[in-house]
């Protein structure tokens, strides 16, 4: 089959989504599919017409190729495509959007709320702090609404700590989430066509917090998986996640990463084009369900329909 | 890594080569995370300071052809004529053609040699050609001379901030990596004195001082003629070697030039890095370090386990474009660009930056240097930067130690006038927009001068210069 594989692009994850598609164009290749590489930039829609693959593989991470942007213009152009759909894109790209969703359809997910920049600029957000801070208590989590990988993301421990933090992330996204830390073991699980993969348990070794460093530099960050969990906890666990799932209407694949704490599983955040790189979380939770990176990437192709209208 | 640009195999029309299609790269088959951590184990200890960081992926973002790049340290070349560059070329080919593609000495064709002597003695300075060695680039004499004397845990002073580029050679040899704030004449030499009292206290002494004397990469500050004075005498009595980098010194656009380290020391506690990057062409990749004989002695035998000898190809260059007697002429035309670029880039700063930013006015060199409030980190400044299409470096890459967060580099030489007062005007927006939101979050309105900067410790406290 002839698979276009789309990676790399404008956001600030671009060396992510290089790792990840050649990492997956790899995999095509060793299964005997034709591949052809694109870097979206301004000539994508040429490219498509001119290569016409019979599949898209997205592995544009960050804007453009998580919120839909991608996905729509695939679907105008008739082509079939992995992962989720541009609903499902739209909703999970987007925080804020994603923690209502599954608010709205009873799936925990850590308090927040959700500022844009120009709450603060124009409207005199800032004289709400006080009230934000008694509803969610410290530590908070300050993070960009949108993006991944963990940029712009931010602990307060304090009040003090508050104005930097939201300097930081109004740097990644003109909308930002004050978000109820949770304290508690970090968990990522992988879902392919509805089914749950095991839980990877993600243990930085240095850092307080998953940074983009510990993401992506070997060693940095433990990982244990399938993550070592009662019985009780591996089912709460995966019925939180079949839950996300659901409310957000996934297609395809898609991660979920979790705080399991003394609460039970909360969910932080969805992940319509997950990282497919050498330390991605993904591809350790579907090794776990005994699905090589190949055999992945095979059963993604698979999945890929024709949503063309 | 592999090359991760968009694989079309192309198969140019070379005539009399039979087009037969191109043979499939190799492609790795990729590992899992397990078999990554079985390579993790086998790292060395110094990779452990060797890191990735997530600035460096978002500067690899700004080489987009619509961001307008201040990140760079690039000279123009092109304003080098193409036409000499052929002539020069087929000169090479014509008559040297056998020589120019084999192996050279270690140290450097003597040729090559007497051209930095000319280079040297246009700032004054007149070395033993023994005490030279072509390197591959300075960058290379920098790690040569950190290879020569670095044992894991030596302690190196260099400057706060320091060129970005020596950081992550300091790193690589496990040094200690001790900084000495700055001010408009340079490094704090008095702070330097002090440092070294602290050092001695517990026994140690650094191996050695690095230092950009003139238009200091980042910063773009130079060293006052005193306080070259009292360095180089500072290394006599001490017996300590000072590590004089000056790819500038020739850039100067406006003022006298003031004697290097080297000239003031005679050569025997300070070794010199020079280059002709900036004078001539980063391309060619040669660059020298002067040592004394000991010194050099090891130099020598570090340089041939390294790459036992730099480019003999661009070295007959060197010899060529130096024959031709027009090099001091092509530095002055050099100086009318960037001079004029410099000027843009200070104006334009005047116009668009906030009045609670500081920067340097450059009398030379490639670079300005600008420091924000320290509740800005440059670093997250920059990935907003970028989605208005404007690229710096943070300050933090000019620190060992995490510092540098409230600075910028900006450099004015690789980009037009009109490009940095677009770029300059973008980043101060930028700027402007998280200054109006940090003082609405905080009530503050003027800020409060700090109250003791040396307690500071991670903005320089340059003036800022009207």
């Amino acid at each position: 089959m002839r698979v276009a594989v789309l990676k790399g692009g404008r956001s600030l994850e671009r060396q992510v989504s290089l790792r990840s598609g050649a990492r997956v164009e790899d995999a095509l290749d060793a299964l005997g599919h034709e591949v052809v590489a694109i870097d979206a930039g301004g000539d994508l829609v040429a490219r498509l017409k001119a290569e016409r693959p019979e599949v898209v593989f997205v592995a544009l991470h960050g804007t453009d190729g998580e919120d839909g942007t991608v996905q729509e213009l695939l679907e105008i152009l008739g082509l079939p495509y992995t992962g989720p759909g541009v609903p499902a894109c739209r909703r999970s790209a987007d925080k804020a959007a994603a923690k209502q969703d599954l608010r709205d359809a009873g799936v925990p997910t850590p308090d927040w709320v959700s500022f844009s920049q120009t709450a603060f600029s124009e409207l005199g957000a800032g004289d709400a702090l006080e009230e934000i801070e008694a509803r969610l208590g410290f530590p908070l989590v300050i993070k960009p609404a949108r993006g991944g990988s963990s940029l712009g993301v931010r602990f307060a421990a304090g009040r003090d700590d508050v104005p930097q933090a939201l300097l930081t992330a109004f740097s990644y996204d003109s909308r930002v989430l004050f978000e109820r830390h949770v304290s508690g073991r970090e968990l990522s699980v992988g879902v392919l066509d509805g089914e749950v993969l095991p839980a990877v348990e993600v243990r930085p070794k240095e850092e307080d917090l998953y940074t983009y460093e510990a993401r992506y530099e070997i060693g940095r960050t433990e990982f244990i998986c399938p993550a070592e969990l009662s019985d009780a906890e591996r089912s709460a666990v995966a019925e939180t996640t079949r839950s996300t799932w659901d409310a957000l209407r996934c297609e395809g694949f898609a991660r979920v990463d979790l705080m399991l704490g003394a609460g039970g599983p909360e969910v932080l955040e969805v992940n319509a084009v997950p990282g497919l790189t050498d330390t991605s979380l993904l591809p350790m939770s579907a090794e776990a369900a005994g699905l090589s990176f190949e055999d992945l990437v095979a059963r993604i192709i698979g999945l890929a329909p024709s949503r063309a209208a | 890594m592999r090359d991760t640009s968009t694989l079309v195999s192309e198969q140019p029309d070379i005539p009399g080569v039979p087009a037969a299609p191109a043979p499939a790269p190799h492609r790795r088959a990729h590992t899992s995370a397990r078999d990554l951590e079985r390579y993790a184990a086998l790292f060395a200890q110094r990779t452990r300071v060797m890191r990735s960081s997530a600035m460096r992926d978002l500067m690899e973002i700004t080489a987009r052809p619509e961001v307008i790049s201040l990140a760079g340290g690039l000279p123009d070349t092109s304003t080098f004529p193409p036409e000499s560059f052929a002539a020069q070329m087929t000169r090479i080919a014509q008559e040297s053609s056998a020589e120019a593609l084999q192996y050279g000495p270690t140290e450097g064709f003597a040729r090559t040699r007497e051209c930095i002597g000319e280079v040297m003695a246009a700032e004054g300075m007149h070395p033993d050609p023994d005490d030279i060695i072509v390197t591959t680039g300075g960058q290379q004499a920098i790690d040569l001379v950190a290879k020569t004397l670095v044992d894991p845990g030596d302690v190196v002073v260099c400057e706060a901030p320091t060129y970005p580029g020596a950081v992550p050679v300091f790193c690589s040899y496990e040094a200690d990596t001790r900084q000495v704030e700055m001010d408009s004449d340079g490094m704090r030499v008095d702070l330097l004195e002090e440092l070294l009292e602290e050092l001695a206290a517990e026994g140690r002494r650094p191996k050695f001082i690095y230092t950009v004397p003139t238009f200091q990469n980042p910063a773009g500050v130079t060293l006052s003629a005193e306080r070259r004075r009292r360095l180089v005498e500072i290394a006599r009595e001490r017996e300590l070697l000072v590590v004089e980098d000056n790819p500038y010194g020739l850039l100067r656009y406006q003022g006298e030039p003031v004697e290097t380290l080297y000239a003031l020391d005679g050569g025997d506690y300070v070794l010199y890095v020079g280059t002709f990057s900036k004078i001539l062409s980063p391309g060619i990749r040669l660059g020298w370090l002067c040592a004394p004989p000991p010194v050099m002695e090891k130099v020598v035998l570090g340089k041939q386990a390294s790459d036992l000898c730099s480019s003999t190809l661009t070295q007959y260059f060197v010899d060529e474009y130096f024959g031709e007697g027009q090099w001091g002429a092509y530095i002055e035309s050099l100086i009318g660009v960037y001079r004029a670029r410099r000027d843009a880039m200070l104006e334009s700063l005047e116009r668009h930056f906030p009045e609670q930013a500081t920067w340097t006015a450059p009398a030379g060199g490639l670079f300005v240097w600008a420091t924000l409030p320290d509740y800005f980190d440059t670093t997250d400044l920059l990935a907003r930067a970028l989605r208005e299409n404007v690229a710096f470096v943070p300050g933090a890459a000019a620190y060992a130690d995490g510092r540098g967060t409230g600075s910028m580099r900006l450099n004015f030489s690789g980009s037009n006038e009109d490009e940095i007062r677009e770029g300059i005007r973008r980043i101060g927006k930028v700027v402007r927009e998280q200054v109006d939101l940090f003082e609405t979050l905080t009530g503050e309105h003027e800020l409060p001068a700090p109250a003791d900067e040396s307690e500071r410790g991670d903005v320089v406290p340059f003036r800022r210069d009207r």
